[in-house]
């Protein structure tokens, strides 16, 4: 996990390459192509790349008309940007559902340089509230790179989050990924976290450390937060303890979701990492920032510990 | 084009025909909005019942025209259009609104055959428009893409977003009809936000302008072949209407955006709109 490779060139090389294969690609932009690098396919397919300007409402829109015309409209813009399109995605796209592919880049802090304006930590919590949408976050680079296709073929409207960072690789060519699947990265039966996107490889150095200390993690790499893998909470909550961890609010996005299934059908130990309904600031690196708001693996190594003792007073 | 009057006589029955249908439902239904209906009927019977690509026997055939009701609002003067040309039965209209069944009060693409898009909440016409237009010419179709908007709708920047972006890509295959009764919900369009000066906004935009008397069929079959015949951008037919036309005391009264007739309204615009010839 020690090799590191940036999540936005992945994606706009991928992408690019797909654009070879599936011809029905169309790629949107907002004007950010050279930050979220869907130049690379705007180099190879200019013809099928639409740069609407700073426009993020009417790039929806126009890319609801590519859908209704039988086209596979990928719409970028950074993610915090979409809050300026919600009415646009939730008439044209979520009530109307059409098959557009809506791609926040910058998610999450990873923009760290430039503020909460720039920040995106709310854009689960938004859509997730949005009938039809599935919201997919790839943990790595393996991941951005397998989902695209399936984000392309997948029947009706997603919203694929994308970090500015350079994410850890965790998985190698093998690895196998499926819409509205959880992985079980490793098993464990005293905690279980919960994680998704750029946590997955935080999880697992926290789980490293724990294991030192002789507490077995099981980790799930929640990549795909609508449709919700019930079946796999249900699974991890059999640990009796569970900890959430996001890159974003935790008002509305991984673990409220995971709190709704486990309080309606497997009420079970819990705690929520992420960012605490707060806006962040800017910071001089990503790590240092996420690290300040509450995502540092010794907070997840912390709220394990937490939920365990939690878990163990209940039992007693 | 010189059309013969037999069409002309025709299309303004329709449209007469359309103003009692969207009456009738509004009355019946307790609910609807009846001023930007009226306003709208002679545009919707020229393109529906003369000018569009479709066939009501396969509403998602892959080469019709599309047609977009932007000012979604509208739509007691599309439903009757649609069930008329036998896309639904006709029966159907008197259910409007009712749980379970297909009319919405506003166009849903995915329960009303004939409808292509989804409208209520105003501005996105023209932005689909264009992505409609821009996968025509990418699938090498030539359908080509009517939108109807409100002239308070274009109070809305994305209306503007839209008009940039098919101006940009010379979606000529776009056709915008604005319906330009001067009455919002709230009062005149050119006292709650002027639009005006109009037909320079839209120049400067890069589109082709029309101006029409949007009650006369004949300008409006004119208007719709001469953007027929603009090959390098979009063309906007702004076609001047009277809100509520045909029914005198809803005639330009903004309180009619959005109401329904009690009994004794309803039995007078009846008569009003059948005195019509």
């Amino acid at each position: 996990m020690n090799e590191k490779i940036s999540a936005r060139k992945v994606f706009g090389e991928t992408l690019a390459e797909y654009g070879a294969i599936n011809k029905d690609v169309v790629v949107l932009v907002a004007d950010v192509s050279t930050s979220v690098q869907t130049d690379y396919f705007a180099g190879k397919f200019p013809e099928r790349f639409f740069n609407v300007g700073i426009a993020e409402a009417g790039m929806v829109d126009i890319a609801v008309g590519l859908a209704l015309g039988g086209m596979i409209p990928f719409a970028n813009t950074f993610a915090g940007l979409f809050l300026r399109a919600i009415e646009q995605i939730r008439t044209c796209v979520s009530h109307a559902k059409t098959n557009v592919k809506l791609i926040g880049g910058y998610a999450g802090l990873s923009d760290f340089k430039d503020g909460a304006t720039h920040h995106s930590i709310m854009d689960i919590a938004t859509l997730r509230s949005m009938p039809g949408i599935s919201i997919v976050i790839p943990a790595d680079p393996t991941e951005i790179k397998k989902m695209i296709p399936l984000v392309a073929e997948y029947p009706g409207p997603v919203y694929m989050r994308i970090s500015r960072a350079e994410m850890p690789v965790i998985f190698d060519d093998t690895h196998k990924i499926e819409i509205g699947k959880g992985i079980t990265v490793c098993e464990g039966d005293d905690v279980s976290i919960i994680a998704t996107g750029s946590m997955v490889a935080r999880s697992i150095q926290a789980r490293d450390i724990l294991l030192k200390e002789g507490i077995r993690v099981k980790i799930i790499n929640m990549h795909t937060i609508k449709p919700l893998d019930v079946h796999i909470i249900k699974e991890a909550a059999q640990t009796g303890a569970i900890v959430t961890v996001e890159e974003h609010s935790i008002t509305g996005g991984l673990g409220s979701a995971v709190a709704e299934v486990l309080g309606e059908t497997f009420p079970t130990v819990i705690k929520r990492i992420g960012i605490n309904d707060t806006f962040a600031e800017t910071g001089p690196s990503y790590e240092e920032l996420l690290d300040h708001y509450g995502m540092a693996v010794e907070d997840i190594v912390r709220a394990c510990k937490e939920v365990l003792e939690r878990k163990e007073r209940i039992i007693k | 084009m010189d059309y013969p009057e037999e069409l002309i006589k025709k299309l303004v029955q329709i449209a007469r025909d359309l103003r009692i249908s969207a009456i009738e439902m509004i009355y019946r239904r307790g609910q609807g909005h009846p001023g930007g209906a009226l306003s709208s009927a002679e545009i919707i019977s020229t393109l529906f019942f003369h000018y569009l690509k479709i066939d009501p026997k396969n509403p998602d055939w892959e080469e019709r025209d599309r047609f977009i009701l932007s000012k979604g609002h509208a739509c007691a003067v599309l439903y009757p259009a649609l069930a008329k040309l036998g896309f639904f039965p006709e029966e159907d209209l008197l259910k409007w609104g009712n749980i379970g069944h297909h009319l919405q009060a506003h166009p849903d693409r995915l329960k009303t055959p004939g409808i292509d898009m989804n409208t209520g909440f105003l501005g996105h016409g023209i932005c689909v428009g264009a992505g409609l237009c821009l996968a025509g010419r990418l699938k090498g179709k030539d359908y080509r893409t009517y939108v109807l908007v409100g002239d308070g709708e274009c109070q809305a920047g994305i209306i503007w977003e839209g008009a940039m972006i098919s101006a940009k890509y010379k979606l000529s295959s776009l056709c915008v009809i604005v319906d330009y009764n001067d009455v919002q919900l709230d009062g005149f369009v050119h006292d709650i936000m002027p639009i005006e000066p109009f037909v320079d906004k839209w120049k400067a935009f890069n589109w082709a302008v029309l101006e029409i008397d949007g009650h006369n069929i004949r300008e409006i079959l004119n208007a719709l072949d001469k953007a027929k015949e603009i090959h390098d951008k979009p063309t906007v037919i702004i076609a001047h209407t009277v809100k509520g036309k045909g029914v005198s005391f809803m005639e330009n009264r903004s309180a009619w955006h959005g109401k329904a007739p009690d009994e004794k309204e309803y039995l007078q615009a009846m008569e009003e709109l059948k005195r019509d010839e």
